[in-house]
């Protein structure tokens, strides 16, 4: 029983430091971004400011063009997460249920895309782009990421598991393929799509290297580079990074809320079923 | 409603190396419930899938209602078919399962209504119509597979294996409501199942299917008395008919000669099995047609053997007698006896046979001879 206990608490203290370890800078961005005195880091650190303000927070749409990165994350989020959870929804389907030549090639195909590291694949994406136009555009920032390798496996994944004698009960009753897609397997699919659904908010809201690359002018800046554009090399204004940088984490956070049940559905049903 | 036509139908699927379906000829009649029986693997669910245009036909013909129906989809068949896991539609209520197939006929919603209303006024589920699948219990849910398929009015239903995830008791209610609805629809059923009592107790005919091969497409009593073949003899029937391979002797009378017992064969029989003079044929005999010759004393019965009880099995209203006969203790034999009268383990009996239910089987055709 002693044993049990010592153990008991061992595990406590590991999860608590960890905790603290994840936790710990993201409370620090929350104290810094509520501090008056710009100096935060001289010593002593106050991690309670002795000067709290909300100024940080209003000059923030007040000083910079918040409002324009806002509508262009939202807008790139928007059509991605919608345009990945169609796509991959549909390939997913489609792989999993239905037979055509060349289906196994392909499937491999498109997995083994994932072996190759996203960074060799920025030039070629961008000369593409280039060539297309669309550098420094929203078709640039959005045309990369309207689906994802990952969500369509796990959407595969999930169909897989759904009982063929449904399948086969909608082609009795008259359905077409893509009927059967859209009004049985979709509807009965939430929490694999949420989770996709969730994935690629998460992806696409943090996303900053490729909009580092495809966008030059700040008018088509998303939050995350608008945020690192504040970095400057010998004065930061560290309250007002932090108070932006609160506030574009504040929606990944709520749906990571609001879904959480979704989404640990979703990641153990696709996963591991079938 | 409408008759069915499988003429010469075969199924191979890719890569096999025998076919599943080997040349299948059925004609099944309009408003007739014809089961599909055998066991696991004999191409029972392949055949009706086939039928339900799930399972592209190899070679051959199929026809519904005279019209060859090979390459057309599932939809086109007009067929309804009922699953063994149900297969509701999850995310609908009662009524928009039933309801479904309707609306993608584009029937007018006047008209769905009141066909899955009728429907469930049937199935007496009309207080579930708001209710979603999970909420509701396997019979229920089954009740609801086989509402969706009687609102469409099709010319044939197919029934999957229907029964099979419910209890016991459930399916014997449900075997019957089964019944009362093919006749009250007069509707062409085709049904498979792997349980022979259900086969018996539903089918006007029934198909018994082995690897692939028709065995036997007949009505249960047919099938019951005058098996084709051994294979039926043997899988029609609970318990199962005795089997006792032998030979025949013609040197002075016609003698069954086994390990098991020598046995005169009546008089009147003889002549069938003259050509298998000195061949192997199967004996066999059903166990309700065994009888206690110290208790029997009206029926015609065979001559005298003399039997062992190895073991018992009351059921209640009768009692299964396992036995092996005296030159054969490791071959074990069943009967069926009423529970009136009681038998020890280890007893010797005297036991006689029907002579008109015996049945002699090739034993290397495992056709019936008589």
């Amino acid at each position: 029983m002693k044993a049990i206990k010592i153990q008991k608490i061992l595990f406590l203290g590991i999860l608590s430091l960890m905790t603290l370890i994840y936790i710990g800078p993201f409370l620090f961005s929350i104290s810094i971004s509520f501090n008056a005195d710009k100096n935060v880091f001289d010593w002593p650190i106050e991690l309670i400011p002795s000067d709290m303000t909300l100024d940080n927070y209003k000059n923030v749409w007040k000083d910079l063009p918040f409002g324009k990165w806002l509508f262009n994350s939202v807008f790139i989020t928007t059509v991605q997460t919608i345009s990945n959870v169609f796509f991959a929804a549909l390939a997913g389907f489609t792989f999993a249920r239905l037979e055509f030549p060349g289906r196994k090639i392909i499937f491999t195909l498109l997995l083994s895309s994932l072996m190759i590291p996203g960074i060799i694949l920025l030039v070629p994406k961008f000369i593409v782009l280039n060539e297309l136009s669309m550098i420094n555009s929203y078709g640039g920032l959005i045309l990369p990421g309207l689906v994802g390798v990952t969500n369509i496996f796990l959407m595969k994944q999930f169909f897989e598991t759904i009982p063929k004698d449904l399948e086969q009960a909608a082609l009795i009753d008259g359905c077409s393929y893509f009927r059967m897609f859209w009004q049985i397997f979709i509807p009965i699919s939430k929490p694999a799509l949420a989770a996709v659904a969730i994935y690629t908010f998460q992806g696409s809201w943090n996303e900053f290297l490729w909009p580092v690359i495809v966008s030059y002018t700040e008018d088509m800046y998303t939050l995350p580079l608008g945020m690192a554009s504040l970095r400057h090399e010998l004065l930061t204004d560290w309250p007002l990074l932090m108070a932006g940088t609160i506030m574009i984490s504040l929606p990944t956070l709520a749906i990571f809320i609001i879904f959480q049940r979704y989404f640990v559905q979703g990641v153990s049903s696709s996963g591991l079923k079938g | 409603m409408a008759n069915i036509s499988i003429k010469r139908i075969k199924k191979v699927y890719p890569n096999a190396e025998t076919a599943t379906i080997k040349d299948a000829n059925l004609e099944i009649k309009d408003k007739e419930f014809v089961v599909l029986v055998g066991p696991s693997g004999c191409g029972k669910s392949t055949l009706l899938r086939m039928v339900a245009g799930l399972e592209d036909i190899t070679d051959g013909d199929l026809e519904i209602d005279g019209v060859r129906v090979n390459e057309f989809s599932p939809k086109d068949r007009d067929i309804a078919m009922v699953f063994q896991n149900y297969a509701l539609y999850p995310h609908m209520t009662v009524f928009e399962n039933m309801a479904f197939g309707l609306k993608l006929r584009k029937t007018p919603k006047a008209e769905i209504k009141e066909k899955v209303e009728e429907a469930a006024r049937i199935l007496d589920i009309t207080h579930l119509l708001d209710r979603r699948p999970k909420d509701m219990s396997g019979g229920q849910r089954q009740r609801v597979a086989i509402g969706r398929s009687i609102v469409r009015d099709p010319k044939v239903f197919l029934f999957d294996e229907p029964l099979s995830n419910l209890d016991a008791a459930l399916r014997v209610q449900m075997r019957a409501e089964i019944k009362k609805l093919h006749r009250d629809l007069q509707a062409t059923i085709l049904y498979v199942t792997h349980d022979q009592i259900e086969a018996m107790t539903m089918g006007d005919r029934i198909v018994v299917l082995k690897d692939g091969n028709v065995m036997q497409f007949d009505t249960p009593m047919n099938l019951f008395n005058n098996p084709a073949n051994k294979f039926v003899a043997g899988f029609i029937g609970s318990p199962s008919m005795n089997f006792i391979e032998g030979k025949i002797d013609t040197e002075d009378e016609t003698v069954f000669k086994s390990k098991d017992f020598k046995f005169s064969v009546p008089a009147d029989l003889r002549p069938c099995l003259k050509s298998y003079a000195d061949k192997r044929v199967y004996f066999g005999f059903r166990p309700e047609y065994i009888y206690d010759k110290a208790i029997e004393k009206t029926k015609r019965l065979s001559q005298s053997m003399e039997i062992e009880v190895q073991a018992l099995e009351p059921i209640g209203s009768e009692t299964f007698v396992y036995f092996h006969f005296t030159g054969n203790p490791d071959h074990q034999c069943c009967f069926r006896s009423d529970s009136g009268f009681v038998y020890q383990i280890g007893q010797k009996v005297t036991i006689g046979v029907d002579i008109d239910r015996l049945r002699f089987f090739d034993a290397e055709t495992e056709q019936r001879i008589m």
